[in-house]
């Protein structure tokens, strides 16, 4: 069960559109990389961790990655507010607002639609948190990338900068979920079965 | 750092002051969370979550009753359905 609390994570105050920049950070909401993925593939991955800790990182992070979701959707949205018809034609935002208008829908920087076929959920633990790791190194360096792209918009870099830094922390809760899993593991063999399945496991 | 004796000084804040108090002590609150999830034992992160966690309740406890509510448990109605007449938070114009 969750409850929505009518407020952001951190605030977003965008003074001056930039459809540009919008298209640009649209992917870290429906992109391979972004939040949308983050969320459905933690929040989708809790079910079959065995144990109680990890699966208190699963859901609180993607909890959090709901809540970024509302960010980036945030920004595209008061980056996009009051064009004019010219900016739209001449920042190439008018491909996107052809289907959409500045209505939110969550694709990659390329127009590719949202699809849960860049994440993964296994059913097999320590499998299902390597992906969550370099999940959280991807989600940095495209955060990284749109930073180099809105070095002249101190409202968008700041709240890019949080969402970066938290993909570091994010990261490290993970590693010691990792840590967590196999320590409960055979030490000879860490990755002899699915410990989520596979009879003989201690965590199972 | 904020101590729980600055109940007084959050009665007086605007609502952008004591939204920018609970957003930043709901992070807080969310950061120690994550990780007591690793380190459920740790004496230091479960003070610090008992100092934080009640300092957001007070927050937002007073908060909700000056200017409206953040979820839909504590919606006071005068008469009228409370929980759709402040902005949302994506809402340019809004505190918060």
């Amino acid at each position: 069960m969750w409850t929505y609390i009518k407020m952001l994570e951190y605030p977003v105050d965008i003074k001056t559109t930039n459809a540009a920049l919008a298209m640009a950070i649209m992917s870290q909401l429906g992109g391979p990389d972004g939040e949308k993925g983050a969320a459905t593939r933690y929040l989708s991955q809790r079910y079959a961790m065995p144990d109680r800790r990890v699966v208190g990182v699963l859901t609180d992070i993607g909890t959090e990655e709901l809540g970024h979701e509302e960010m980036v959707s945030t920004i595209i949205t008061q980056l996009t507010k009051n064009l004019t018809m010219d900016e739209i034609e001449k920042s190439g935002f008018y491909q996107y607002y052809v289907d959409h208008t500045i209505g939110i829908y969550p694709q990659s920087a390329g127009g590719t639609p949202f699809s849960a076929a860049t994440l993964q959920s296994t059913g097999d633990p320590i499998a299902d948190l390597h992906e969550d790791l370099a999940a959280e190194q991807k989600a940095r360096l495209t955060y990284d990338n749109i930073l180099r792209l809105c070095k002249d918009e101190p409202d968008v870099y700041d709240a890019i900068k949080f969402l970066r830094a938290r993909e570091m922390v994010h990261y490290q809760r993970f590693g010691e979920s990792l840590r967590i899993m196999q320590d409960n593991l055979d030490s000879k063999n860490f990755y002899a079965f699915n410990s989520a399945f596979d009879k003989g496991s201690t965590c199972s | 750092m904020y101590s729980v004796e600055r109940g007084a000084e959050m009665e007086n804040m605007c609502r952008e002051d004591l939204m920018n108090l609970i957003q930043s002590t709901n992070f807080t609150v969310i950061e120690i969370s994550m990780y007591l999830d690793t380190h459920p034992e740790c004496p230091c992160g479960l003070s610090a979550y008992e100092e934080y966690s009640r300092m957001l309740r007070r927050a937002v406890d007073i908060y909700e009753r000056k200017f409206g509510p953040l979820t839909i448990y504590n919606v006071e109605n005068d008469g009228s359905w409370d929980w759709v007449q402040s902005p949302w938070p994506w809402q340019k114009g809004c505190d918060c």
